[in-house]
């Protein structure tokens, strides 16, 4: 922006700044990428932000990380420690072990980095999360989306792989712990299982080469492709612009909000610095994976209370909830069901997950752009399912504390084991039942406030003795708000135009009965205005 | 309980506590099966080697008990103690105490486990109901009816040890019941294995030589007195040095750090949004 004014200013009277900035554009041209950047516009809902809390946040783990580059080494020879930790001195562990340590100990600053490097991983993984959600629940995966979608997924897959490779990087007990999980999964694989696992570790379980393969991927591969898919991701949403909320003067072809420059610019400058101080501090207070504490791997110890970090929970907590006795001998082979079925069911789980636009798209036959976010109450179904798809998974997750939830509320383990059994199978059908019906029930409460207003609590007695209560019709914004979204219809079946019907027709016909059997439709024009012409008294006589 | 005593009554005290704990222990399969197991597994050795060398567990007798002490204690236990295990001892609703040993009833009655008051999976700590001088004198009249494990002498519980020897043999001995930090941790059918903060070094040591309810027993041969003396240094050393990264969050581990990120982190976070993208007016 200061480039374009600088122009027309004498130039003998030119600042530093403005000099080097007409030095820099003249080279690159890069005041008109910047104007139109600049003038992007950001709907500006808290939600909206969550995106940015993961970029953020992966900026800090970036830069933590390469700070623990120059100190870790990720080898597996063994040496005799002889740093400062007392109770660990003379103990024979991996060179990964004791760097890990000495960053921890002997190196001036590192442990805070490394808390910060931890706790900026797990806060990563946590705003995708969200941000996940929220794009979920406010319809924003639709076209033209579907495939930022698409990128957002693979880019959490991305970060839960990034996170444990780094957990099993320091080769603790922990570290090990995992890997043996990891190695029993791939193990469980019914014919490539055991090659695969020779494969991976360079030979039987733990061999001397996992760490170093780890690390390739953590430092080199994995992040190359974050990087990459976050730039992709992001120019998508330049491209795409941002969806936003109905609203007046909100067209699905505009987007509504402050210029990014320079407001935007500045907040979100300044949230990035939030952000980092925020992980900062509790990197500052709050001891995060005390590898002291595990000591080196080895394979005979196990830790009660040995947990992955959140974000692996769930496949943590699946393996947990399988009941004893699933594995068996049948032609001469091991059968570990204990072990497919969690693993298929994640799969399944993973790719509803992935193609839910594609999946919603086809139901409803829809081919249009959407740019304006849905309420999550217009799209009672879509939530529904959302909400049936977060109890199932924290059913899981929650699975995975299983014995820290026996012991700290005394209950037993098996007992707990059974609830979030239960959880994990009927949990979501309830959930599904109950939102559908909330969401529907609050459409309902918004068409009662866009046709008679709000309740105003003032009470007037009429002539005659009657008493009512007065209601406050809405502003032009709040209508808005309440009446402007889509409702769709169950699909028809029509013959295609050889006069068949397919059965891929049929199936569609039925979800989409399904999907939109119950539904409240927006307050059309007509019922408002006949609606309004029998509020002339300002009084609501329909509500005594 | 009254079915495994009245098998058991007749034989040694302590080949009966091996089977009494075999018992409890191999009835019940379960889903946790390598933490059964591996307890299994230290209880039959446990078991065994205090079978095999009953006669040396015994001998570190300290000081010599006066018949008087003997007596005083005789009055508390049939004062406290007889209804569940019987006027001699012998046993009655609970188990029969004849050559457990003084150690055992300096760790039950000491962190006050016992009088039991709550029949449950495994009897709670309470605040400790006898004074120092009462405890003493009803563990020498436990010990005065058969031989067993005495209260261990000064040097071994005072924490002169290796502490990184100690962390070795607590992480491969005791970690998967009461977790790499001493946190403490769940065992089947709402049995647990208690957080280790905040005990003395008496007890930790008592606690491995008798192996109270679900515990196993480590006596002398399966960890020398000197390894024992380790694992209490250890066990001091993590009481008495806070964590080098800040609050522990209980050493609960990666759970009580998800939640921390979860609650803490993005909770905050999500609070600054709101306040950034509220309309400024
Ligand atoms: C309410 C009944 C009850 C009372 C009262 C009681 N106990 Fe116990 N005690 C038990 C039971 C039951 C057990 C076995 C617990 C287990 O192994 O799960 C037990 C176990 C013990 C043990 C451990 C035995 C072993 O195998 O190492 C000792 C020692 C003991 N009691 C001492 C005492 C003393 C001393 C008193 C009196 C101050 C006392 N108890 C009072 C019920 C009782
Ligand atoms: C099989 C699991 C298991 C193992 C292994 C185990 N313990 Fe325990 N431990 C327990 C249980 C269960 C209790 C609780 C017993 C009770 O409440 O009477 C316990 C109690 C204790 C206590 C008493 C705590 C208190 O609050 O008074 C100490 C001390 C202790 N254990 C130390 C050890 C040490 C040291 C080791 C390793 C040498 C070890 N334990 C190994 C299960 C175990
Ligand atoms: C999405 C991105 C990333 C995530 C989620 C992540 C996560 C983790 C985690 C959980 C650990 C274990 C730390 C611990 O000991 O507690 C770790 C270790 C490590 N990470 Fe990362 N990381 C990421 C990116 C990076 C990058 C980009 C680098 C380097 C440029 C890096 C370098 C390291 C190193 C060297 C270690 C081992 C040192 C140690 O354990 O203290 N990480 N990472």
């Amino acid at each position: 922006m200061s480039t374009a004014t600088t122009r027309s200013t004498a130039p003998e009277k030119r600042s530093f700044t403005a000099a080097a900035s007409e030095y820099v554009n003249d080279r690159t041209g890069i005041a008109v990428a910047i104007k139109g950047l600049g003038r992007k516009a950001f709907p500006d809902h808290w939600s909206f932000l969550l995106g940015e809390v993961a970029l953020f946040s992966f900026v800090v783990v970036l830069v933590s990380g390469t700070f623990l580059t120059f100190f870790f080494q990720a080898s597996m020879a063994e040496v005799e420690y002889d740093g400062s930790y007392v109770p660990l001195k003379g103990v024979e562990m991996s060179v990964a072990m004791a760097s890990t340590l000495d960053i921890s100990f002997d190196i001036r600053g590192g442990l805070f980095v490394r808390q910060m490097h931890h706790w900026a991983a797990l806060l990563f993984v946590a705003a995708i999360g969200l941000h996940m959600l929220r794009v979920f629940f406010t319809g924003a995966f639709r076209k033209p989306r579907e495939i930022n979608w698409v990128f957002g997924f693979l880019l959490f897959v991305l970060a839960m792989a990034e996170g444990f490779t780094g957990y099993s990087l320091p080769d603790d007990l922990l570290s090990g712990n995992g890997l043996r999980i990891i190695d029993g999964m791939v193990k469980g694989i019914p014919l490539i299982g055991t090659w695969t696992s020779f494969l991976l570790f360079g030979g039987e379980f733990p061999g001397t080469a996992i760490v170093g393969r780890l690390y390739t991927l953590h430092i080199l591969l994995l992040p190359a492709l974050v990087v990459a898919l976050i730039a992709v991701h992001v120019g998508y949403v330049f491209i795409h612009k941002h969806t936003q909320f109905a609203g007046p003067g909100r067209q699905p072809t505009n987007s509504v909000g402050p210029p990014i420059l320079p407001i935007y610019a500045a907040k979100a400058g300044g949230f990035m610095f939030i952000i980092w101080g925020v992980i900062s501090l509790i990197a500052a207070m709050f001891t995060i994976n005390p590898i002291w504490n595990y000591g080196p791997y080895d394979p005979s110890p196990v830790s009660a209370g040995t947990q992955p970090d959140w974000y692996i929970g769930f496949a943590d907590g699946a393996l947990r909830l399988i009941p004893p006795g699933w594995e068996f001998v049948w032609l001469d082979r091991t059968w570990s069901f204990n072990i497919l079925v969690p693993l298929i069911a994640i799969g399944i789980f993973l790719v509803l997950v992935v193609g839910y636009p594609f999946i919603e798209a086809w139901v409803k036959g829809d081919k249009r752009e959407h740019h304006i976010a849905d309420r999550p109450r217009n799209a009672p179904i879509r939530t529904a399912i959302g909400a049936a798809g977060v109890t199932f998974y924290a059913g899981l997750w929650a699975a995975a504390s299983s014995d820290l939830l026996a012991t700290h509320f005394s209950l037993t383990m098996e007992g707990v084991i059974n609830a979030l059994q239960a959880t994990v199978i009927l949990g979501p059908i309830i959930a599904y039942f109950i939102t559908k019906r909330v969401c529907i029930a609050l459409q309902k409460k918004d068409r009662e406030i866009v046709l008679h207003g709000y309740e105003s609590g003032r009470i007037v007695k009429l002539p005659g003795g009657e008493f009512i209560e007065v209601h406050q019709p809405l502003d032009e914004y709040d209508r808005w708000r309440l009446v402007s979204f889509e409702s769709y219809e169950p699909l028809m079946i029509r013959p295609d135009a050889r006069g068949k019907i397919t059965a891929g027709q049929r199936l569609r016909a039925s979800v989409s009965r399904w999907f939109f059997e119950d539904r409240i439709a927006p307050v059309t024009r007509g019922e408002l205005e006949a609606a309004h012409s029998s509020h002339h008294a300002e009084v609501d006589t329909t509500h005594g | 309980m009254s079915l495994d005593r009245s098998v058991t009554n007749s034989m040694p005290a302590n080949r009966k506590k091996l089977m009494n704990r075999s018992k409890r222990r191999t009835g019940r399969r379960h889903p946790l099966a390598t933490v059964a197991l591996l307890a299994l597994g230290l209880v039959f050795t446990g078991g065994a080697y205090a079978a095999l060398s009953s006669g040396s567990v015994a001998q570190a007798e300290a000081e010599p008990t006066s018949q008087e002490t003997i007596e005083e204690g005789k009055k508390l236990f049939q004062a406290n103690c007889a209804t569940c295990h019987g006027l001699d001892a012998q046993g009655n609703n609970g188990p029969s105490l004849i050559g457990v040993g003084a150690a055992s009833v300096d760790f039950q009655v000491g962190t006050g486990r016992m009088p039991m008051q709550m029949q449950g999976p495994q009897a709670q700590v309470k605040p400790p109901q006898f004074t120092d001088e009462q405890v003493k004198q009803l563990a020498y009249y436990v010990a005065s009816l058969g031989p067993g494990p005495d209260i261990p002498a000064d040097h071994l519980v005072n924490g002169g040890g290796d502490a990184a020897n100690g962390a070795e043999l607590f992480r491969i001995n005791c970690a998967m019941c009461h977790n790499v930090a001493g946190a403490g941790g769940a065992l089947t059918e709402g049995k647990f294995a208690p957080a280790l903060t905040g005990v003395s070094g008496v007890h930790i040591y008592e606690a491995m030589v008798t192996g109270p309810q679900n515990m196993p027993v480590f006596n002398d041969l399966n960890i020398s007195p000197e390894d024992k003396r380790d694992i209490i240094t250890y066990l001091k050393y993590v009481q008495d040095n806070r964590s080098p990264g800040g609050f522990e969050l209980g050493s609960l581990g990666p759970v009580a750090e998800g939640l921390l990120i979860w609650i803490f982190g993005l909770g905050s976070i999500v609070a600054i949004t709101v306040w950034i993208t509220a309309k400024s007016n």
